[in-house]
């Protein structure tokens, strides 16, 4: 993209008839915006340059011991964790996605935003909730172990197939949003035009429908890639040792910070390769559509295709959604008397409020940064916004690490500076600023795929035409993006207001004094192994995500 | 035998018929069109016809071969039947070349690049193999989809508004281009348009549909002159409809004055009828007892065209030479030169 | 000058200084299982304790970055180990008070006094009531023999309570008997590692695995919820060196603004009152002699305990994780 060779912002344009060359006056235009650009990435930059900059001599005989027993291990885990979610993902995302965009069988209409639910579930609680129900202590092996001489040969939950599985239907969601809208608009034509080129559906589905959705699939994989690597609590329960399984060995069971940081800093550098991988494959390949038709009438599933269609997407809203619930329901039932008092309308308002506030912020944000790149569009812009959204993969443990440690430097100058010292003792830490601050680091990604996402599909012409209606600069922004970005904005709330919710370590480092939350209290609970006490926030995190959730699945324009 | 037959096929969304009892022919080489406005069910016929809609009734048959039918039908990627989409739906991850040969699955890759280059000859865009499309231009990239339909070489092939997404001038040039590719190449094709100067244009046979049902099924010049019904009558060309009786096997007497043609029609002396005449059929003459008035005129280059105020004060087009400049408001002098005297009794 | 002033007045404002007396208390002590007791402390006083909760690495790297400004009085946590290595980074102070030194026996609490321990428990042997006799069991050694292939239960060695029992086993052992016991136990395991004490324990009630170790108040709390589960207490090491204890402690912090409050609330959780509070809502053992334990607690005997400081731990477990860790046990 380049815009700004043609059309000049209005907004710095000297008077007429000043004479300054126009090679100065361009970047006169650019510089502000770049700046601004920079700046937005310096709230990622600055925690990750905490947590990156450690001693550069590595302590030898942890990095020995590492190198030894662990990482091998881990990274072989790691990989093949990741492996096995992608697949995961894209085999229930997908194959989800295509039944319900193109096909129409019992159910359809209702499993089209119900598949989604599983957004509003932590993955963590996924986790304890499925253990729960399948471990041998749990309700089914329970219920059969009278039946049978052993038990041995119902599968072992606790196990890598079990992680994989419980991840995959964690965190299939994002990708069966993405994959469902674009199939929507283009699945069935791919199909036509496959056919009449004598392609069986089958071979449509894999040689057109597939690679034509694949940015939207990818963005979605991307987002689950992420999480999985960063992710904490679900590797936990299942005792599956991960990359970021040996940070936190390092940091907290080894006491080295300096080598937990040197192996974030691994992490962050492994992130960043796969997400220019990711972009240059892409290469010149153009993928917005030139023109959308009407969508053209699904296909129907007669007899029992149907209904295996609708059994399948049954067992997976069975399996991400309701089991699980009912499990919660039950544990929460044990000790609801115990449990539920007026203190839970609290931690269910500071919820709200708090992924309110943030999903704001984020996405506004995130759009500053879409626009800004766009009207820019030059190689450091671009990379500045890629590292802004980096901070998606780091454990949240570490990054609220990293936020923490230059708030409180700069509260310490302050502080210093004013005299101070004696009587207060925080400025900006514990406070809501801070902590919002910390997740626009974290959630900037989730933001900034959904409404660059919708950014993309604004045409050149559409700028051109408002240019040419002497709308430019931020008018521009406000008067025509926004209109049209609508949908992607409205999305980007939805994703980080949700993800907010299920958030714990950085609430936990950079609340306010006794600002506890939902996750909070399911995080105190389940430290302690306390399921029962655990259940009831977690039913309460996922009810309150349930409105957004179903809000985002009614978004036709998702990504 | 015609390669193409339709056999009062019939459709339906719901209550809604969309095609009712469609019977036409298309020979070998020929190249047919399906003219209406938008809704007459001119597109389902093609998505019938392509394989993506199923046959309430009715048959299809591909070179004397069932292909659909309300019982059975051929899958449609079995049918080798080619398409040129309205948006094109090129690839936008492919280049140009990667979509030319998207449907040589069954070629070897070196059989397949002489075929992908052979019809990028044919199409004009030999150098522009690498691109993708969306650096194309709107033309091009319906030229593109134009070969990437005609590669595999299709029994069929169906163009649906093939030139509407282009600027009136692409679209005539494109259109007497594309007829000349479909005729060096031999294929048979059929296009949906509601132009009808690309329907003139392009095909060999046109076939006129309103509300599902196909009015008539002709060459362009017997639809002009010898339209079937007046919903033809009145959607093809020009003209205004002048009412008339007859007085005779052959002759009609108008406003304008008795007129014979040559071919007996099957009206009963004594008849009211409807008579169109187009703006050819009226001509001007300084000498004719017959004046009308001018209500208007378009500046043709070449010609003008009158709209004209009869003494009844019914109007009717007369196409001028440009050199007879009249005023709005004059009264000149006209008689009528009937070839094709097509009228319809009154309802 | 005057803009000066406006300055500290907003930042006065935005800051958490109050007016009332307060002490803030950072704790890696799950909520839960604090705040009442913290409660009945301010009703009490009419000080006001803040509670910042969180894990204890993370909440050791907020009071480093915080330092001179740092609003927290006292640190506290489970874990010797835990309270070691906050010693470690310098951030507690020496505390000099008569009352704790009389409440806490002097095993229980740093021998620097920068920090005390405010609450007792062990870590032992559980065991399935229907298929195993107690004078089967007897010490953790023990658990390593072929005899209790696809019969042992533990809990991931990424708690802290394990690492440190490994720690004490080390300083016990040393390093070479103590690998070999703890690749016993890993050749031994009925089920992968669980995640939580309790988990295990109602695996063991199951019957999924018939022996395993956890710390007492998981039991205790279970028994709460379901008193007939078929699970006995063993203590281990009884006719050694005692079943391995550990402790829940807290210290002043170094930068405490309010460091006599925070002493007073010390003093005040290790008395009578607060001590007897821990030992009921906790179930754990009280650091204080001179409190009994809960009822229940008290019906599993009184046994002998692993004497060495409980510091000790903490200086091993960097030792212990590695061990476990080229043995497998995860």
């Amino acid at each position: 993209m380049q815009l700004e060779k043609s059309l000049p912002s209005t907004r710095h344009s000297p008077p007429p008839g000043a004479a300054m060359p126009a090679g100065i006056r361009r970047r006169l235009a650019i510089w502000p915006a770049r700046l601004l650009v920079l700046a937005i990435s310096l709230f990622t930059v600055v925690p990750l340059a905490v947590v990156m900059t450690s001693s550069l001599s590595p302590d030898p005989a942890i990095w020995q011991h590492l190198l030894e027993f662990a990482l091998p291990e881990l990274l072989r885990n790691t990989l093949l964790m990741l492996l096995g979610v992608t697949a995961g993902v894209l085999l229930i995302g997908v194959s989800l996605a295509w039944l319900v965009a193109v096909y129409q069988f019992p159910g359809r209409r209702f499993f089209s935003w119900a598949l989604m639910l599983p957004l509003a579930m932590p993955a963590y609680v996924l986790a304890f909730a499925q253990v729960g129900i399948f471990e041998f202590t749990g309700p089914i092996q329970t219920l059969l172990r009278p039946h049978f001489d052993n038990m041995r040969w119902f599968p072992e939950i606790r196990s890598t197939t079990g992680l994989l599985l419980v991840m995959s239907l964690a965190f299939y969601p994002y990708v069966y949003l993405l994959a469902r809208n674009a199939f929507a608009t283009m699945g069935r034509r791919a199909l036509e035009v496959g056919q009449s080129l004598g392609l069986s559906p089958r071979q449509g589905f894999w040689r057109i429908a597939l690679p034509m959705a694949r940015p939207w699939i990818m963005g979605g994989v991307l987002l689950v890639v992420m999480e999985s690597l960063a992710d904490f609590g679900t590797v936990a329960v299942f005792n599956y040792d991960t990359f970021t399984t040996a940070i936190y060995k390092a940091w907290f069971a080894l006491f080295s910070l300096d080598t937990a940081k040197q192996l974030a800093s691994l992490l962050v550098v492994m992130v960043f390769v796969l997400l220019l991988l990711e972009q240059y494959s892409r290469g010149r390949r153009a993928y917005s559509q030139a023109g959308r038709t009407a969508p053209a009438p699904r296909l129907p599933l007669t007899g029992w295709r149907g209904w295996a269609a609708s059994g399948i997407a049954s067992l997976v809203l069975l399996l991400a959604f309701v089991l699980p619930l009912l499990q919660l329901g039950y544990w929460a039932s044990r000790d609801f008397a115990n449990q539920f008092s007026a203190d839970f309308i609290v931690y269910a308002w500071r919820s709200v409020l708090l992924s309110l506030l943030a999903a704001v912020l984020v996405t506004l944000i995130a759009l500053v940064l879409a626009y800004l790149v766009r009207r820019d569009g030059g190689a450091i812009v671009r990379l500045a916004a890629r590292v802004a959204t980096i901070g998606y993969a780091i454990p949240g443990t570490v990054l609220a690490v990293g936020v923490f440690v230059p708030v409180a430097w700069l509260d310490n100058q302050l502080i210093a500076l004013l005299g101070l010292g004696g009587e207060v003792t925080a400025v900006f830490k514990g406070t809501l600023l801070a902590m919002l601050l910390a997740f626009m680091a974290r959630f900037l990604a989730v933001g900034h795929s959904a409404v660059d996402a919708a950014m993309n599909r604004i045409t050149r012409s559409h700028d051109e035409a408002a240019r040419n209606l002497g709308v430019s600069g931020w008018a521009l922004l406000y008067r025509v993006y926004l209109p049209l970005l609508s949908g992607g904005l409205f999305t980007a709330m939805l994703m980080v207001f949700v993800d907010v919710m299920k958030e714990m370590p950085i609430t936990l480092m950079t609340r306010p004094f006794g600002w506890d939350t939902l996750s909070v209290r399911v995080y105190n609970m389940t430290s302690e192994g306390m399921w029962d006490q655990a259940a009831l926030p977690a039913i309460a995190i996922v009810l309150v995500g349930l409105l957004p959730t179903i809000l985002l699945s009614r978004q036709r324009d998702v990504a | 035998m015609s390669l193409l037959e339709l056999v009062s096929v019939s459709q339906c969304y719901g209550d809604k018929k969309i095609i009712d009892q469609l019977s036409l022919a298309l020979e070998a080489g020929e190249i047919g069109c399906l003219l209406g406005s938008s809704g007459c069910g001119k597109t389902t016929v093609l998505r019938c016809i392509a394989g993506f809609e199923p046959l309430l009734d009715g048959e299809i048959r591909l070179d004397g071969r069932g292909i659909a039918s309300a019982a059975a039908n051929v899958p449609a990627h079995q049918r080798e039947i080619g398409m040129v989409f309205q948006d094109y739906a090129l690839f936008p991850h492919l280049s140009v070349v990667e979509n030319v040969g998207f449907g040589l699955g069954g070629l070897s890759r070196s059989a397949r690049a002489r075929r992908v280059a052979a019809m990028l000859e044919v199409v004009g865009l030999a150098a522009y193999g690498k691109a993708y499309p969306h650096e194309l231009s709107g033309g091009q990239q319906q030229r593109v989809a134009l070969a990437r339909a005609l590669a595999p070489q299709p029994r069929l092939l169906l163009l649906d508004e093939p030139f509407s997404n282009l600027d009136v001038d692409l679209r005539e040039r494109l259109s007497r281009e594309v007829r000349e590719i479909l005729k060096s190449q031999g294929t048979t094709a059929i296009l949906v348009t509601h132009d009808q100067h690309e329907a003139f244009a392009m095909a060999d046979k046109v076939g006129v549909m309103a509300q599902g049902r196909l009015q008539q099924w002709a060459s362009p010049y017997e639809l002009y002159h010898e339209p079937q019904t007046r919903y033809v009558a009145d959607f093809i060309g020009q003209g205004a409809f002048v009412p008339g009786r007859v007085t005779g096997p052959r002759c009609v007497a108008l406003e304008l004055g008795e007129y014979c043609s040559a071919v007996p029609r099957q009206f009963v002396v004594g008849d009211d009828v409807d008579v169109l005449l187009r703006p050819d059929d009226v001509v001007h003459d300084d000498g004719s007892e017959v004046k009308a008035l001018v209500l208007g005129k378009v500046f043709r280059g070449s010609e003008f065209l009158y709209t004209l105020q009869l003494a009844s004060g019914r109007s009717v087009l007369a196409l001028v030479p440009s050199h007879h400049n009249h005023a709005i408001g004059e009264a000149i002098g006209i008689r009528l030169e009937l070839e094709h005297l097509i009228a319809f009794r009154q309802q | 000058m005057s803009k000066k002033l406006v300055m500290m007045a907003v930042l006065a404002a935005m800051s958490s200084a109050a007016l009332a007396e307060e002490i803030t208390v950072y704790t890696a002590r799950a909520e839960q299982l604090i705040k009442p007791i913290l409660g009945v402390f301010e009703q009490e006083t009419g000080i006001k304790v803040n509670v910042v909760s969180g894990g204890e690495g993370p909440l050791m790297e907020r009071l480093k970055a915080e330092g001179s400004n740092s609003p927290a009085d006292i640190f506290m946590t489970v874990d010797a180990g835990n309270l070691w290595q906050a010693n470690n980074l310098g951030l507690f102070q020496p505390v000099k008070s008569a009352a704790l030194a009389a409440n806490v026996p002097a095993h229980l609490r740093d021998p620097g006094n920068n920090w005390f321990g405010l609450s007792v428990r062990a870590r032992t042997i559980f065991y399935n009531k229907q298929t195993v006799k107690p004078e089967q069991l007897s010490s953790y050694e023990d658990l390593a023999s072929p005899k209790w292939k696809g019969k042992l239960c533990l809990r991931t060695a990424k708690k802290v309570y394990n690492q440190s029992l490994v720690g004490t086993m080390i300083g016990n052992y040393g390093v070479e008997k103590t690998e070999r016991i703890v690749k016993g136990w890993v050749d031994n395991l009925a089920a992968p590692v669980f995640p939580d004490d309790t988990k295990m324990l109602e695996a063991i009630g199951a019957g999924q695995c018939d022996v395993g170790i956890a710390n007492t108040y998981y039991f205790g709390r279970l028994l709460k919820k379901e008193p007939n589960l078929p699970v006995g207490l063993f203590w281990a090491n009884q006719k050694l060196d005692g079943v391995h204890v550990n402790v829940s402690g807290a210290g002043v912090t170094k930068h405490a603004k309010n460091a006599k409050g925070a002493v007073k609330l010390l003093e005040w959780l290790s008395a009578e009152k607060a001590q007897k509070l821990f030992a009921d809502i906790d179930m754990e053992f009280p650091a204080n002699p001179k409190v009994a334990p809960n009822p229940v607690v008290a019906s599993w005997g009184k046994p002998k305990q692993d004497l060495i400081n409980v510091s000790e731990a903490g200086s091993k477990q960097a030792q212990a994780v590695m061990l476990m860790d080229r043995v497998g046990y995860k």
